[in-house]
């Protein structure tokens, strides 16, 4: 049971910082693994050796055990095919698959809510229609690990452009597309690798062995498995983005309207964009395609009608089949809702510390602020505060976070440990408890400093189209 | 919890590697990109809205090349940098911030805080050479490419690979 003593807050905070069983273990194989990538894989010297049977050896009582022994034989002995690379990002997945699982497992313990529930994936929908840009994308990643990141150089790296140009028409493409045109600007940025210092080397081999497996047929395809009628109450909204891509994702609570267990959910809506295109501009993009957002800045929930909703709790958003509702808070949301919302099961290939994105809602901490930012004391235990996080085109700053008297935000776990990502706060002002939403101006804003951020980034995009009718069309 | 060998950086999965470029005004200089081995970008005419100017610098040599998207040259880029390839230099500084633009450049500035100008008196110092402008259709390629992004359709479908990719109110 968990004590119910910090008002509101229940979450057991003690067990975020307390050791995870096996985790050192499984990761020192994923670091293993990674440090091979970083010299890469054309000529390998015996330490890398080393790298590689250790990642078969942590996968050799799983059902991968044959293909990543026989691929880290090969690869140690420098006649790796495309097939051994694929092994061997699976078996490091598998790995990452297993330390997520661990920590959602640690999270539920700590925030007492309903486990998730499985309601099992749909099968890979349809035919591969893109055989050839898959393995075009795969050939590119293969080279990519010979010649590791310390061999990348500007030429290399462009071989990316092409695949991913003929990817972005394909809405169906779009996952592997929006990984490789991030994952190479990045390398792009940083070539020459010869005198590159400080690589961020766990971060490439999650992009790498990511988009390895994505060109696999069937790997992206997430299909919806059912229709969810009832009422939508917003949590908040995380933002996500890289200089050619952006994607807004509302965390919810879904309470269906047969009275069935209320559910945690997310709706998302991405798209491509031109790097100059940034902060009010993302949402200026993205507010058509999804009314959802225009109700988080009014605060109203969403009255949904089988609206399509995939195995792990997305929500395929259709602005036909949401209209608007009620006016709901968020924190009464949080405070009423959330506490009895199941989370779905997360899609197997989806498992990875960096997909844990938890709702809580924490009330009753302390502020600490010292040079390495903002961190809750939470019943006697010290939670990180990801304010980095927090949208620059909104109210909800690093300042108003410290603040903060009440916090929901997203349990996330980087780098070793735990972190709260805000969505929203509440702060006392004269005596009066105001709420402070990360994504307040998602739908649009009245707010003097957002409007001159709105106007600024409909300049900038007026500007491109213009010349884009000038000069695309002719 | 993880190794303790491991800087943070080196153990994050959502490290930013390239912050988001500052918000700059784009009627002047609607591209510019740090890419193959060359400042480049497209400057608009200041006298013909039809018309738009591909401009270049060369990491390195600083040799430049300035013409317009009929491959017509430039009459300001005799022997030295023409107002469009200063135009540029600034806004990319602007776009980029310019530890990002000098080190690709391999520019030396010294100073306390170096802007767009000190990066183009560093280059202009060293005398640089016209360059052969071959690469203008390229340039103007990937200029294309780059507009062509608006034209995409957003979807609703979740993108699951862009947890690796948080915002971040860092600019560049």
């Amino acid at each position: 049971m968990v004590p119910d003593d910090e008002g509101g807050g229940v979450m057991r905070a003690d067990l975020l910082n307390d050791t995870v069983d096996g985790l050192d273990e499984a990761l020192a194989a994923v670091d293993g693994f990674d440090g091979v990538l970083v010299d890469g894989l054309l000529r390998p010297q015996p330490a890398q050796a080393v790298g590689l049977a250790g990642l078969a050896e942590a996968v050799a009582g799983s059902p991968l055990a044959g293909r990543v022994a026989e691929a880290a034989e090969k690869t140690a002995a420098g006649a790796a095919g495309e097939d051994h690379f694929v092994a061997l990002a699976a078996a490091r997945t598998a790995l990452l698959g297993s330390v997520h699982d661990a920590l959602v497992a640690r999270v539920g313990e700590a925030v007492g809510r309903p486990g998730a529930e499985e309601s099992g994936t749909a099968a890979a929908a349809g035919a591969d229609r893109a055989v050839n840009l898959h393995a075009a994308a795969r050939s590119w990643l293969c080279d990519l690990a010979r010649a590791g990141w310390h061999g990348i150089d500007h030429e290399l790296v462009a071989g990316a452009a092409p695949v991913v140009s003929a990817m972005l028409p394909e809405p169906g493409l779009r996952r592997l597309a929006a990984l490789l045109d991030g994952f190479a600007a990045e390398l792009a940025a940083s070539c020459p690798g010869a005198t590159l210092e400080d690589v961020p080397v766990r971060r490439w081999a999650d992009l790498w062995s990511r988009a390895v497996l994505l060109t696999l047929p069937g790997a992206a395809s997430a299909p919806a498995v059912a229709g969810a009628t009832g009422r939508l109450l917003p949590l908040g909204v995380d933002v996500q983005e890289h200089a050619t891509a952006v994607q807004a994702q509302v965390h919810a609570v879904f309470e269906p309207a047969d009275g069935g267990t209320p559910r945690l959910v997310r709706a998302s809506v991405s798209a491509p964009k031109p790097d100059t295109v940034v902060g009010a501009g993302l949402w200026q993009l993205l507010r058509p395609h999804l009314s959802l957002l225009a109700a988080v800045s009014e605060g109203r929930a969403m009255d949904l009608d089988a609206m399509p909703v995939t195995g792990e709790g997305d929500l395929i958003w259709d602005d036909a089949r949401a209209r608007a509702g009620e006016p709901a808070e968020v924190f009464a949301t949080a405070r009423v809702a959330l506490p009895t919302a199941a989370a779905f099961a997360t899609a197997p290939l989806d498992r990875h510390p960096a997909r844990i994105a938890v709702p809580v809602l924490l009330e009753g901490y302390a502020v600490e602020e010292d040079g390495n930012g903002v961190a809750f004391q939470v019943a006697g235990q010290r939670l990180a505060v990801d304010t980095d996080r927090v949208p620059a085109a909104g109210p909800l700053t690093p300042e108003v976070v410290a603040s903060s008297g009440a916090c929901v935000g997203l349990l996330r776990w980087d780098a070793g440990e735990f972190l709260l990502q805000p969505l929203a706060v509440e702060r006392t002002v004269r005596r009066k408890t105001v709420a402070v939403h990360a994504g307040a101006w998602a739908g649009g804003t009245t707010d003097k400093a957002g409007v001159r951020a709105e106007k600024a980034a409909t300049d900038a995009v007026k500007v491109l189209r213009e010349r884009a009718g000038k000069l695309l069309r002719k | 919890m993880g190794d303790g060998a491991l800087s943070v950086r080196e153990k994050s999965s959502t490290a930013r590697v390239v912050p988001p470029a500052r918000p700059r005004k784009l009627a002047k200089v609607p591209f510019v990109e740090l890419a193959d081995g060359r400042l480049q970008g497209v400057v608009s005419s200041g006298s013909d809205i039809g018309r738009v100017y591909v401009s270049s610098v060369e990491a390195g040599t600083y040799a430049f090349a300035c013409s317009t998207n009929n491959n017509r040259p430039c009459g300001g880029a005799r022997g030295w940098f023409c107002n469009h390839i200063r135009a540029l230099v600034l806004e990319a500084v602007l776009q980029y911030g310019v530890e990002r633009v000098t080190r690709y450049l391999k520019v030396e500035v010294g100073g306390e805080a170096p802007d767009g100008d000190d990066v183009t008196h560093a280059m202009t110092a060293t005398r640089p050479v016209n360059g052969d402008g071959s690469a203008a259709a390229q340039v103007f390629s990937r200029f294309l490419r780059h507009l062509a992004y608006l034209e995409f359709e957003p979807t609703t479908a979740p993108l699951p690979e862009m947890q690796w990719f948080p915002t971040t109110r860092a600019v560049a």
